[in-house]
């Protein structure tokens, strides 16, 4: 009987010589994160267990990204709680100020998360490194630390779903309204405890932004993690930037799937998920004229250097308009500066955008774009939940870049074919 | 272990943005925590509960943000435990990892109404309910999880071995 990528890789981290779906196994961690939000929890575990060195200050990456720059005293302390830690531990993946990125853009840029690798973060949208071909998966700041303590940790091997998908995307659709479009075809639980397998030459052709931006919202189905078959676009993304050895796995042709799920690609148009929940997807068709007072542009979902140059090719030469508030996060200081030297920066500027610094902050309704009572915001995050990016009566409309921008000049939620 | 306790019930999908909204995640402290317990779900809660109350979910509780901040508050709010349909895998492995009791129960929440007393047996694997002549069984608790609790969570667990 064949394996999947995902036991595959499992196993590669464990002694056993054989492994099934359901099995407790305890696996050696190759990269454990945290932020300023979940990392002080972790330390506080850490330090309440006596631990007094990490299990490998290379493997351990800690990055404030959440409530930075500072938004208040209580966030500084965060950060100063995590940043003394890492100096302590001399911890070599360490990310404030002006080298700090959102996470999730941030590590696998880097080079810090590799195909194969197994990946534990104390952040749900860790799972965006299924992108590369790892095992990657979100969990809690004592799982974080006892990670950063052991080196390993315990999972339950999960069951797989095989998602093939084919035919060729529609001009402006990409992968997250791929995600999207499944997420409301199988429900927020519809991949609980599971493994999310995309495959199918929809996905072979799919560039290396988009696949990130399909493994990040895996866990908005439920799944466990969500994984991409590395393939040459992996190899290309990752041999420039890898500082360690790294595996392709591939799921064996007899891999056992408990669902497979076919997906006819060629007429999938833009999607957007309604308040409040991920999988309340329409297609653009029939989600117009939904009048909005924010666009943002960004996060760990979008907020990479593609995304950012579908948006600015919608907003050249025109301006948001007057009663909406667009943001831009480009997601690194990587992508901040490639996006200076193309001159997105300026277009977005012409369009009336205010552009952040690199931050989760918006997105989970921390700072640096909050919305009041009433308030619509069309966003290129992952969750729309009740309250997520301020008021409990505000409303978060998800979509991919096109969307975005193309809302943010006529005021309402549009696609950019009306443009 | 047997808890006794009134319920407040919730619905399906409540995720940890409603448990505890990410404008109080400045701080890990409990008691502060605990203040705005279930505040995205229900403003009122907090001020209502009493000490060893019982939260009862429908499907998926505690999706979305892996944030322990939910679990921290609940626990830290006096909720002696969470009954429902199903968990959202990185809810249940912090609820279990860091000590608040979590039952799966496919029945319970469709047949009673919210301000019911409830008793749960966990060694019976099963819920009674006052007034109701009728019980409700609890999905098994895997043996590992049933370890974790026994050590005291995950990171006694660990220190132990």
């Amino acid at each position: 009987m064949g394996y999947t990528i995902t036991e595959k890789i499992l196993m590669a981290h464990t002694d056993l010589k054989e492994i099934a779906p359901g099995r407790l196994i305890n696996a050696r961690v190759d990269i454990a994160l945290g932020n300023d939000i979940t990392a002080p929890i972790a330390i506080r575990e850490f330090r309440a267990a006596g631990g007094k060195k990490v299990f490998d200050r290379d493997r351990v990456a800690l990055v404030l990204d959440h409530f930075t720059p500072n938004k208040d005293i209580d966030s500084a302390q965060q950060c100063k709680t995590v940043r003394e830690f890492a100096f302590e531990h001399g911890v070599t993946h360490f990310y404030e100020g002006g080298q700090v990125g959102v996470e999730h853009a941030l590590l696998p840029e880097k080079g810090i998360v590799l195909p194969g690798d197994l990946v534990i973060g104390a952040d749900s949208h860790t799972c965006t490194y299924g992108a590369l071909g790892a095992f990657a998966t979100g969990v809690g700041s004592t799982d974080l630390a006892a990670a950063m303590l052991t080196g390993e940790l315990w999972f339950k091997v999960p069951p797989s779903i095989k998602f093939v998908i084919y035919g060729k995307l529609q001009k402006w659709v990409s992968g997250k309204d791929l995600i999207l479009h499944i997420i409301g075809r199988i429900g927020v639980d519809g991949a609980l405890y599971s493994a999310m397998e995309f495959t199918g030459e929809t996905i072979r052709a799919l560039p290396m932004a988009d696949r990130l931006s399909m493994a990040n919202m895996a866990i908005e189905a439920g799944a466990k993690n969500g994984i991409f078959p590395p393939d040459e676009i992996t190899g290309e993304y990752v041999k420039p930037r890898a500082k360690r050895p790294y595996t392709f796995y591939t799921s064996d042709p007899d891999a056992v799937y408990a669902q497979t799920i076919e997906i006819d690609a060629s007429q999938l148009e833009l999607q957007v998920a309604f308040p409040h929940l991920p999988s309340n997807v329409r297609g653009i068709s029939q989600a117009g004229g939904v009048k909005i007072d924010q666009s943002l542009i960004g996060s760990c979902t979008n907020g990479r250097i593609e995304d950012l140059r579908v948006a600015a090719g919608i907003l050249k030469g025109r301006k948001a308009a007057p009663h909406v508030r667009l943001i831009v996060v480009p997601a690194t200081p990587l992508i901040y500066r490639q996006a200076l030297k193309e001159g997105l920066l300026e277009i977005f500027m012409d369009a009336g955008a205010v552009i952040s610094p690199p931050s989760c902050g918006a997105c989970l309704g921390g700072h640096l774009g909050i919305l009041a009572e009433g308030e619509k915001s069309v966003a290129t995050t992952n969750r729309n939940f009740v309250g997520r990016m301020g008021h409990p009566k505000s409303e978060v409309y998800l979509a991919g870049p096109a969307v975005a921008a193309a809302s943010a000049v006529l005021g309402r939620i549009a696609s950019p074919e009306e443009l | 272990m047997i808890l006794k306790g009134r319920v407040w019930k919730f619905g399906d999908n409540i995720d940890t943005d409603a448990i505890i909204p990410a404008r109080h995640l400045n701080t890990s402290d409990p008691a502060q925590l605990a203040r705005h317990c279930m505040e995205d779900a229900d403003p009122a809660f907090i001020t209502r509960m009493k000490p060893g109350d019982i939260i009862v979910g429908g499907e998926n509780f505690g999706c979305g943000s892996s944030r322990e901040h939910a679990p921290i508050a609940i626990k830290a709010a006096g909720i002696s435990c969470v009954v429902a349909k199903s968990f959202a895998r990185i809810f249940y492995r912090n609820a279990f990892n860091m000590g608040l009791p979590i039952f799966e129960s496919r029945d319970l929440a469709d047949a009673i109404a919210e301000g019911a007393r409830i008793s749960l047996d966990s060694a019976q694997g099963s819920i009674t309910v006052e007034g109701l002549d009728r019980k409700f069984s609890i999905s098994p608790i895997p043996p590992f999880m049933e370890q974790l609790i026994a050590d005291g969570g995950l990171m006694k667990h660990i220190a132990g071995k």
